[in-house]
């Protein structure tokens, strides 16, 4: 459990230190009177949206670390069979790669008010993510043929079991991609989409550093 | 040119005009956290004839025909999966935080309020599931609520076919319906706090269920990854839990796998599951005790950090329920020792309750009668938690009714009494209605006295030796005739709190119609869930502006004020309306 424990003592301190940095000074029971910004709602400037992901991918990081975690442990025992990862591996990695960073392009465009470049980058990147996809799925098919079954060997299991989870993120991903190029395509103005090219932009940049993780964890054992 | 961030625009709320929309597919927080504490309250009754079951086999052995060991073994593993997850955890997180966040931190309604919805309908979803497995061939499973492979999914264990799939997909369920709540309530009480409401002015009870939620949104994914591969070892036949296994004489084709990966991640979750049952009940009772006793909550800030501690100390405990697994002695040693730290904060706040309680204006009004017996079962139930903390002590007392009455007191008893002196509390703000107070008075006496007549004799038969989870004792040489005497008293006083219980529905429905009208604020509290613009508040809660707020959630008997209370919002004599602003 050392990796999940790593990986929450990272988010758990950080929610620990900026809750007692928030209160340390604090003495509500002598202070009285308004404080604050005057405004409707939102005690911070940081859109409720954006807070909203940031809490889903400490959920997501904590998921994703303790299948790591559980791989470690498994791994330890003496059926354990590495698999060959297939070559392909690499090419989708590059495909994930080009997708965060067409969504990158997007968001700087979004910010910009470019309609047609938020448009194009944003359709390539979902275009190269979908080849991810595509490509994943090779992996399986080539898995198979070759006899590497998911319950032949817990290597094979946990293989299997990461690269659904990873993408059925993905997926999710997708789905709120699909949204928001429908919303362009329906000449929505930008600044409606701005906020969801760049929360899907801060998504795809997770979902690949998850993905840079579990491929080296991959390779590496 | 005033620059006005996205954050100062106020959300537009959804306005249903139809029947159904508001009040079935309604995207209105207080509406979903009613639906969230019935649909919790039903289910929870469902477990509550579940331990009648299970008490009525241990009373009068070998009476009853239709008790049978399978369904006493799935009356034991639904009872304790049902409570812990399907009704405490929702009605504390679901029911309480939906209710009571956005109004106590001043907002219309939670920041994402479709998702939130979504959440409830997701949940009812997950408790359509677990209570299908009833129905099922062969019934629901009867592994223990711990589901440890391999005898959760093996033949010869009840439900071990469709129970245990029905177990594990209501489950997944219930964490994704939870997650999207949870979003809701973090994104709600950091984000949309209205003006004047700081960290440090928000009431204990907001404090609770966030760090609650919090805990939740980190502790639930490792009961998502266990049963995501306990579902593959059961249908695909991979091997991440299950070992080499012969089973009627048969060797499965299972091979290498850990059960003990399994315990590890269960009680990954599995322990700060306890802290997600607690902490709101902490919030809650803080709040209960300051209003009814009239005098600020003792230590505020110490508190919030006692909360916050917990939360963190609690993700490095898990170990303490696998002393007996057979893990390195060191484990065992780092694992006691932060077992025993934890009890720093906690005892902290138990200080603070009494301080808070003495030389107070005490009010021994229904609520306040539960959050001092609260006070009474935590203790108790804590203390014998330090006995089972300590690895030498815990070796011979694991798996007796010591430990099951350990934690029924603890996370069983004492997060229900608060359940109730919440309900108590706020059922005039959701209803307009007070609730009975001689049913309650009834209800409370019969409950308190009661679940210690169940529990302080099952530590006693604990330390004599009678095992848990069996079906029946038999005779032996160590346990004396006096073991079941003491079995069918229990037996009678369950069923005696089980009836109360009912007096309390009872009590319920009568309020809702004929129950006394309240006053806008009963309790004279402070808090300013109790100073909505309509009284129940309406979709949208506050009037045209949002409420301002200029002080902490606990001036009460403030010397030289004209009342023994100050709501949060009254403007201080020294200003004018609008005067300070930024």
């Amino acid at each position: 459990m050392t990796a999940t424990l790593i990986v929450l003592a990272l988010i758990m301190g950080g929610v620990v230190f900026w809750l007692i940095y928030q209160t340390i000074n604090v003495h509500p029971w002598a202070e009285e009177g308004p404080i604050g910004q005057h405004h409707a709602g939102g005690a911070y400037s940081i859109p409720a949206a954006k807070i909203g992901l940031v809490v889903f991918l400490c959920v997501a990081t904590s998921l994703f670390s303790l299948f790591v975690s559980a791989y470690f442990q498994r791994m330890d025992f003496s059926d354990w069979r590495p698999l060959a990862e297939p070559d392909i591996l690499w090419l989708n990695t590059a495909f994930l790669i080009l997708g965060s960073l067409f969504f990158q392009r997007a968001r700087n465009a979004a910010v910009g008010s470019q309609v047609d470049g938020v448009r194009n980058n944003l359709l390539i990147a979902g275009l190269l993510t979908f080849a991810f996809i595509a490509g994943q799925l090779w992996a399986w098919q080539g898995l198979q043929e070759h006899g590497y079954f998911l319950s032949a060997n817990p290597a094979n299991s946990f293989f299997y079991v990461l690269t659904a989870i990873h993408a059925l993120h993905i997926l999710g991903g997708l789905w709120v991609w699909s949204k928001t190029v429908f919303r362009i395509q329906n000449k929505t103005e930008i600044y409606q989409v701005r906020m969801s090219v760049e929360l899907c932009t801060i998504y795809w940049h997770f979902l690949l550093l998850v993905w840079l993780g579990l491929f080296a964890l991959l390779l590496s054992t | 040119m005033a620059h006005v961030a996205l954050a100062d625009k106020e959300q537009e709320l959804a306005h249903p005009k139809t029947w159904i929309g508001m009040y079935v597919w309604s995207q209105d927080h207080k509406i979903i956290g009613i639906q969230y504490i019935i649909t919790a309250t039903a289910v929870g009754v469902i477990a509550l004839i579940l331990s009648g079951l299970m008490r009525l086999q241990l009373g009068y052995p070998g009476v009853f025909d239709f008790i049978q060991p399978d369904e006493y073994y799935q009356a034991v593993t639904m009872h304790g999966m049902i409570m812990i997850v399907f009704m405490l955890t929702a009605f504390f997180l679901g029911g309480f935080g939906n209710v009571l966040v956005p109004l106590m931190c001043g907002a219309r309604d939670m920041a994402f309020p479709y998702m939130n919805m979504l959440s409830y309908w997701v949940y009812l979803l997950s408790v359509i599931v677990v209570c299908a497995s009833f129905f099922v061939p062969e019934g629901p499973t009867g592994a223990g609520w711990t589901l440890y492979p391999p005898q959760a999914i093996t033949e010869g264990t009840a439900g071990a076919d469709w129970g245990i799939i029905c177990m594990t997909v209501s489950l997944g369920l219930f964490v994704v319906a939870f997650t999207m709540g949870g979003l809701n309530y973090v994104t709600t009480a950091f984000q949309a706090r209205t003006r004047g409401m700081t960290l440090m002015r928000m009431p204990l009870s907001v404090w609770g269920i966030i760090m609650a939620t919090i805990l939740g949104l980190l502790a639930f994914p490792a009961l998502l990854v266990s049963v995501i591969m306990m579902t593959l070892d059961k249908t695909l036949e991979t091997s991440f839990f299950m070992p080499a296994i012969s089973s009627l004489g048969e060797n499965l084709s299972h091979e290498g796998g850990s059960p003990i990966l399994f315990q590890h991640l269960f009680w990954f979750f599995g322990h700060p599951e306890v802290y997600i049952v607690a902490l709101p009940a902490f919030g809650i009772v803080s709040d209960l005790i300051s209003t009814h006793a009239r005098k600020n909550i003792f230590g505020y800030r110490m508190m919030v950090w006692a909360i916050v501690a917990i939360g963190g100390l609690s993700f490095i405990v898990w170990a303490h329920h696998m002393y007996v697994s057979g893990m390195n002695p060191y484990f065992g040693f780092f694992f006691a020792t932060t077992t025993l730290i934890i009890a720093v904060p906690t005892a902290i706040k138990v200080y603070n309750w009494v301080l808070t309680l003495w030389r107070g204006n005490i009010h021994l009004t229904v609520p306040m009668l539960f959050a001092i017996g609260f006070i009474f079962t935590f203790i108790h139930g804590g203390i014998t938690g330090l006995f089972l903390g300590n690895v030498v002590v815990d070796v011979p007392l694991s798996d007796t009714y010591f430990v099951v009455g350990h934690f029924h007191m603890v996370m069983g008893v004492s997060p229900f009494l608060v359940v109730f002196g919440g309900i108590y509390h706020w059922f005039p703000l959701l209803t307009g209605r007070m609730l009975n107070d001689t049913m309650g008075k009834i209800h409370f006496w019969v409950t308190f006295l009661g679940t210690y007549a169940i529990y302080l004799p099952m530590h006693y038969i604990g330390i004599l030796g009678v095992p848990r989870r069996y079906y029946a004792n038999g005779t032996t040489e160590f346990l004396p005739d006096s073991v079941q005497s003491a079995n069918v008293s229990i037996t009678i006083a369950a069923l005696i709190v089980a009836a109360a219980q009912f007096l309390f529905l009872i009590n319920i429905f009568w309020s809702i119609f004929k129950g006394r009208k309240s006053s806008r604020n009963p309790w004279r509290a402070t808090t300013i869930e109790w100073q909505t613009a309509d009284y129940p508040p309406k979709h949208g809660n506050w009037g045209k502006e949002l409420p301002v707020v200029y002080r902490w959630a606990y001036s009460y008997s403030v010397p030289g004020a004209k009342e023994d209370f100050i709501p949060q919002t009254e403007i201080p004599s020294r200003y004018t309306k609008g005067e300070g602003d930024v």
